[in-house]
């Protein structure tokens, strides 16, 4: 073990534990207002009129007229209003606002505000959709070719649904005017993204736009693009009161009105030669809702990784995200990454089924290895160290032993295990980094010898203020309570990119640890002075084309191998999780625990997306399972005996060989506890969530 | 006027009956210790003591607690059972976001209380109606589990 990966007090913990820290909503400034949309009853609709009762003295409503930038959302694209101009493109859109001092009062104009609609035809099924936010395609080698020479072509349909982030803060800002300028504070990931957004919405010079991040209480992706939306709207009614304005969602508004992970239809066919995948054709829709947000790069992601771990040299795949009138889909963890490694787990799974041979060898038989191209034609540079990863997880759970000891069961209780293969390409698709982040990092040594790290990473949970100390910490070999991370001020802080896509440490991490390098060389002691990094590009990448989806679409990987084992009860369609075993590579580990706690963390999520996590819509599109109570989350009872174990593999431009971490164990899971249920089942599954209805509707099928 | 105990002391709150201990909690008395993360009773955010029971304090109205005891991660974290378990937190990294944790810190306390010597299934229990997001619960049931043996006697 390097010395940097044992693990320390994490610097959060005080504030945390003790109920100190401050969340947004635990926030209160003087005079301070609140804000509580009115949203769209309507999933598609033209607004012809609204009605406002008469609203007493100290009471605001804001909407489209009061936008003084440009009434656009700057996400990826601009497609989405600040308020809506004339048309709802989904139930939940947000018509105008009312703010002010009493939130009972709000709801009370909020109630006889009347909306007359002229109702348009929604589309809620992304296969009836006509309009194509994003198409994209790119192949490798001779795929035609591959299917007319196959002995067998098998083809297959998979889909996932949403998950939604759950993230035990629901999304919540305030924004408030003052010396002329506009600042807005509290749960997010990105401060520059809300940065620049407002900055459009408002109309503001740059430099009169102040963007704080207050302690958040997780984020999974789901404040990713989210606080850019709120943060306009809030910074529209900011102006307007000219006072500060509060607004933290409740339960039920976060979970219907903020953005999900993208519904999937993926179609793989595959051309098999002499009980080998020869080629893949491989078809990829997300719903993307009813705007873009960050769906572009979703799908991005998606469609590179459709082809799994898996060395298919003739390769085709074509990838459209759809609109349709619901909730407009953004990130979660994992970003587009587990609904393609779900189907290709699943592909992979059922053509070795229908070749009647072992599945696990047969993926053996087509991993890639170092030296391989990737699906887009790019290099696996580094140790691709999948073997020795199995063969870890089948030391832990007994899976091969156990495959054979499932077969053919009889009896009310029946047991299953399942395996899956994934990687997750680290940091961001293609030269983002290089040509649109440009990430900048600084270190501030103060006269009194502290050190403080000014970037704009935040700390979600995941542990960046920790695992950022320690580098600067060992580094300059100075004590860890000398280090300083505060959260980010865009006041006082570079915009170093986002903290999403599994980049913070690899990325930001290396730049910190070169400034850190470089203080000690100049180290003056009482004095003052400051170092400032800015990102290289690694020059052993093959360029990547984002329009032929040519080239490394990432430096490097990590992977995962996941072994779920489960008991079905087949009276009750209800199923236990016996054990659940996860091997991680992410490089050099900077903290131990927060790296366990990062992999068990997201492990549960993604036992939850494949097993309970759903989200229906009704007839109007509306989203039936908008609280805790109809959208279930994994609780401590679900997954008690949850292992998870770390190989190493070093990366060279990552800081100590560190490499992506947080995402990686969103991406594996759903498919080994699929595969686990056809095991005990002897069933096949193309869809996830698969829930205890869908086991008990199989149940009774066979019963016939 | 509604009189109770609050982390030791007496307090009165002109409350209406109809209102939640929790907003009461943080808008009336300022501790903000206890979250609201669905203010439906199933997230556990809210948790704290009342009258030695774990609540969710988002479910308890006002009217109800008239002479009771009711202990927030404020009043909590001055014990020496806080420092036993926050220790033990500290020791396995268990705390992430930080949204849920005031809430587990006090059933930590209610499972300890009830049971110094909780099993693994004990503990997963008495957490069952407290979400984390983050975690994947290992690290908290693991930190349940140090605190019992190192809090021998506190308990």
């Amino acid at each position: 073990m390097e010395a940097i990966s044992k693990s320390v007090k994490k610097m959060d913990h005080d504030a945390k534990v003790s109920g100190q820290a401050l969340y947004v909503d635990d926030i209160i400034m003087d005079d301070m207002l609140y804000g509580k949309m009115l949203r769209s009853t309507k999933a598609k609709a033209r607004i012809k009129n609204i009605t406002l009762p008469n609203i007493s003295a100290g009471y605001f409503v804001v909407d489209k007229n009061d936008v003084p930038g440009e009434n656009k959302i700057h996400v990826v694209e601009e497609d989405m209003p600040v308020f809506p101009v004339d048309t709802v493109e989904y139930v939940g859109d947000p018509i105008l606002m009312v703010v002010g001092p009493d939130k009972k009062e709000i709801g009370k104009i909020l109630s006889e505000i009347v909306v007359d609609y002229e109702e348009l035809e929604p589309v809620f099924d992304v296969r009836k959709s006509d309009v194509s936010f994003f198409h994209y395609n790119y192949a490798k080698g001779d795929v035609d070719k591959a299917f007319e020479e196959a002995d067998r072509i098998i083809t297959e349909t998979f889909e996932t649904g949403h998950q939604e982030q759950a993230y035990l803060e629901t999304n919540g800002l305030i924004a408030y005017p003052h010396d002329g300028r506009m600042t807005v504070r509290g749960s997010m990931q990105c401060p520059y993204y809300v940065f620049g957004a407002v900055a459009k919405a408002i109309g503001y010079d740059k430099k009169d736009i102040q963007i704080i991040q207050d302690v958040t209480g997780g984020g999974f992706g789901g404040k990713e693009d989210y606080p850019s939306i709120l943060a306009c709207q809030l910074a529209v009614a900011a102006i307007k009161a000219n006072k500060p304005v509060k607004y933290v969602f409740d339960r039920r508004e976060d979970i219907e009105f903020t953005s999900k992970r993208h519904p999937s239809i993926c179609t793989y066919k595959a051309a098999i030669k002499n009980g080998r995948v020869t080629g893949m054709d491989i078809d990829v829709t997300y719903n993307s809702g009813a705007y873009t947000t960050l769906t572009n790069v979703v799908l991005q992601r998606g469609i590179i990784g459709a082809s799994g771990v898996y060395n298919i040299t003739n390769l085709r795949v074509t990838g459209d995200a759809k609109k349709t009138n619901t909730v407009p889909n953004g990130a979660m963890r994992g970003f587009g990454a587990p609904q393609t490694f779900f189907a290709i787990e699943m592909m992979m799974l059922h053509i070795a089924k229908e070749l009647g041979v072992d599945s696990l060898k047969f993926k053996e038989q087509h991993m890639v290895k170092q030296g391989d191209a990737t699906s887009t034609s790019g290099q696996f540079h580094f140790h691709v160290p999948l073997p020795e990863m199995i063969e870890r997880a089948d030391q832990l759970s007994d899976f091969r032993k156990k495959r054979e000891l499932y077969k053919n069961q009889t009896g009310r209780y029946r047991k299953g295990i399942g395996i899956s293969l994934v990687y997750h390409g680290c940091g961001f698709t293609g030269s983002g980094e290089r040509d649109f982040i440009k990430a900048v990092a600084r270190l501030k040594k103060n006269a009194d010898d502290t050190v403080e790290i000014l970037i704009s990473i935040t700390d979600m949970g995941q542990g960046a203020k920790t695992t950022f100390s320690k580098i600067v910490a060992d580094t300059l070999g100075i004590s860890i309570d000398k280090v300083i991370f505060a959260n980010p001020d865009t006041d006082r802080v570079p915009d170093s990119g986002p903290t999403v896509a599994s980049r913070s440490l690899m990325v930001v991490g290396q730049l910190i640890k070169r400034a850190a390098e470089k203080l000690k060389v100049q180290w003056k002691s009482g004095e003052e002075q400051m170092i400032e990094e800015h990102y290289v590009h690694p020059d052993f990448l093959i360029p990547f084309d984002i329009n032929t989806f040519h080239g490394d679409a990432y430096p490097t990987y990590s992977w995962s191998v996941n072994v779920i084992e489960l008991e079905v009860d087949t009276l009750t369609a209800t199923t236990n999780v016996l054990g659940a075993w996860g091997v991680y590579d992410v490089g050099t580990p900077l903290d131990l625990n927060i790296l366990h706690g990062q992999m068990q963390g997201g492990f549960l999520q993604s036992i939850g997306y494949a097993s309970m996590e759903q989200i229906n819509y009704n007839e109007k599109g509306i989203i039936r399972n908008n609280s805790f109570s109809d959208y279930i989350i994994p609780t401590s009872m679900d997954v008690p005996n949850m292992v998870t174990d770390i190989i190493e593999v070093p990366y060279i431009e990552g800081p100590y060989g560190a490499k992506g971490a947080g995402e990686l164990p969103n991406v594996g899971p759903a498919p080994a506890y699929i595969d686990a249920l056809e095991n005990a089942l002897e069933n096949r599954i193309n869809h996830i969530p698969y829930t205890q209805e869908d086991t008990m509707k199989y149940l009774q099928e066979v019963a016939k | 006027m509604i009189k109770f105990i609050l982390n030791g002391e007496e307090v009165t709150s002109n409350a209406n009956p109809n209102e939640r201990l929790l907003d009461v909690l943080r808008n009336e008395f300022r501790l903000t210790g206890a979250k609201c993360g669905c203010k439906e009773g199933e997230c556990g955010a809210c948790s704290v003591i009342l009258d030695e029971k774990l609540v969710n304090s988002c479910m308890v109205a006002m009217g109800s607690i008239e002479g009771s005891t009711v202990m927030t991660i404020e009043g909590y974290s001055k014990t020496d059972r806080f420092t036993v378990l926050e220790n033990a937190y500290a020791a396995v990294s268990a705390v992430q976001c930080g949204f849920c944790i005031p809430g587990m810190m006090l059933a930590s306390e209610r499972i300890l209380a009830e049971n110094p010597n909780p099993t693994e299934e004990d503990i997963r229990r008495g957490i069952s109606g407290n979400l984390c997001r983050c975690t994947g619960y290992n690290a908290i049931v693991e930190a349940i589990g140090i605190a019992a043996k190192e809090g021998k006697g506190l308990w």
